[in-house]
């Protein structure tokens, strides 16, 4: 009963498809950013275990990388749901309709 | 044998505290899942033997996102129920076929590209920590001092966002007094400039 590379691929991808879930489903764009966050998660242990099972560290660069990205994506995220909190006492998607989409 | 223990429960695990996260109409039990959902995710790392990405992975995202992700719970109104969307079935579906073609196509990338060969090869007389340093300062230095640039880019956007006349509450005011601070500020401005 050995750990091969496709379990972590089925792993990653069912953490995925749950990431896809929570963004189609999720009204709250708080929980939306867990929905994303849970997305990235998944595509770093996908990376991760590219990365030990061909014997390259590639793979954990760019799973730092994303980790990076990730926390840039939230302090810009929150800065921008702070001040549309501000105007309008909501977070909710469908509020944000000013561009008529 | 271990690995192998150690692989599944940590699977159930994560997949367990996701579906928490994402299914759930109480925000604060999605926030703490999410949390518990990070550090079962650094045991995968560890597990693979990457012990660095295991230790920033604890650190940075039950450390910081999750810190900020608390503060803006806090700060906005999370107290109710989250309500759900009720989506478009056409979009639903799209976005179905498309994650299955994806799927298919992460499942297959292996198979194909058998001959794959490391360009970095994990060298085993060092630690990983080391291994990781070694690689990060020499082939990816670039994306590296591009990041540092990007997260300091992130910092000051955060800074000007959230911290931007904190002591008024731009919602119980009504428009005109919002456009009239705007005009204050815009005079303060220019006498400012001369």
């Amino acid at each position: 009963m050995e750990i091969t590379l496709t379990h972590y691929l089925v792993l990653s991808s069912v953490l995925f498809a749950i990431g896809l879930i929570g963004v189609m489903r999720r009204k709250n764009l708080l929980m939306l950013f867990f929905a994303t966050e849970i997305l990235l998660n998944a595509t770093n242990i996908a990376f991760a275990a590219i990365s030990h099972y061909i014997g390259d560290l590639s793979g954990q660069m760019f799973a730092f990388f994303i980790i990076a990205i990730a926390a840039s994506e939230v302090a810009i995220g929150l800065g921008l749901l702070i001040v549309w909190y501000k105007r309008t006492g909501k977070i909710d998607l469908d509020q944000m309709n000013s561009m008529r989409g | 044998m271990f690995e192998a223990v150690a692989f599944y429960l940590f699977a159930a695990l994560t997949i367990g505290m996701f579906t928490i996260t994402v299914m759930t109409s109480q925000a604060l039990y999605a926030i703490t899942a999410m949390a518990a959902g990070m550090i079962f995710i650094s045991a995968f790392f560890f597990i693979l033997g990457a012990d660095f990405l295991g230790a920033i992975q604890i650190i940075v995202y039950t450390g910081a996102v999750m810190a900020l992700y608390a503060f803006g719970m806090m700060f906005f109104d999370t107290t109710r129920n989250v309500v759900e969307k009720r989506t478009n079935p056409q979009i639903v579906f799209v976005l179905g076929v498309l994650a299955a073609v994806m799927v298919v196509a992460i499942f297959v990338a292996p198979i194909v590209s058998n001959n794959i060969e490391a360009l970095y090869p994990i060298n085993p007389t060092v630690g990983n920590s080391q291994a990781v340093g070694m690689v990060l300062f020499t082939k990816y230095l670039v994306p590296f001092e591009v990041a540092a640039v990007m997260l300091l880019v992130a910092m000051i956007g955060g800074i000007v966002l959230a911290g931007k006349k904190m002591d008024k509450s731009l919602t119980l005011m009504d428009e005109e007094e919002i456009a009239m601070m705007q005009r204050i500020h815009n005079r303060h401005q220019e006498k400012g400039e001369h």
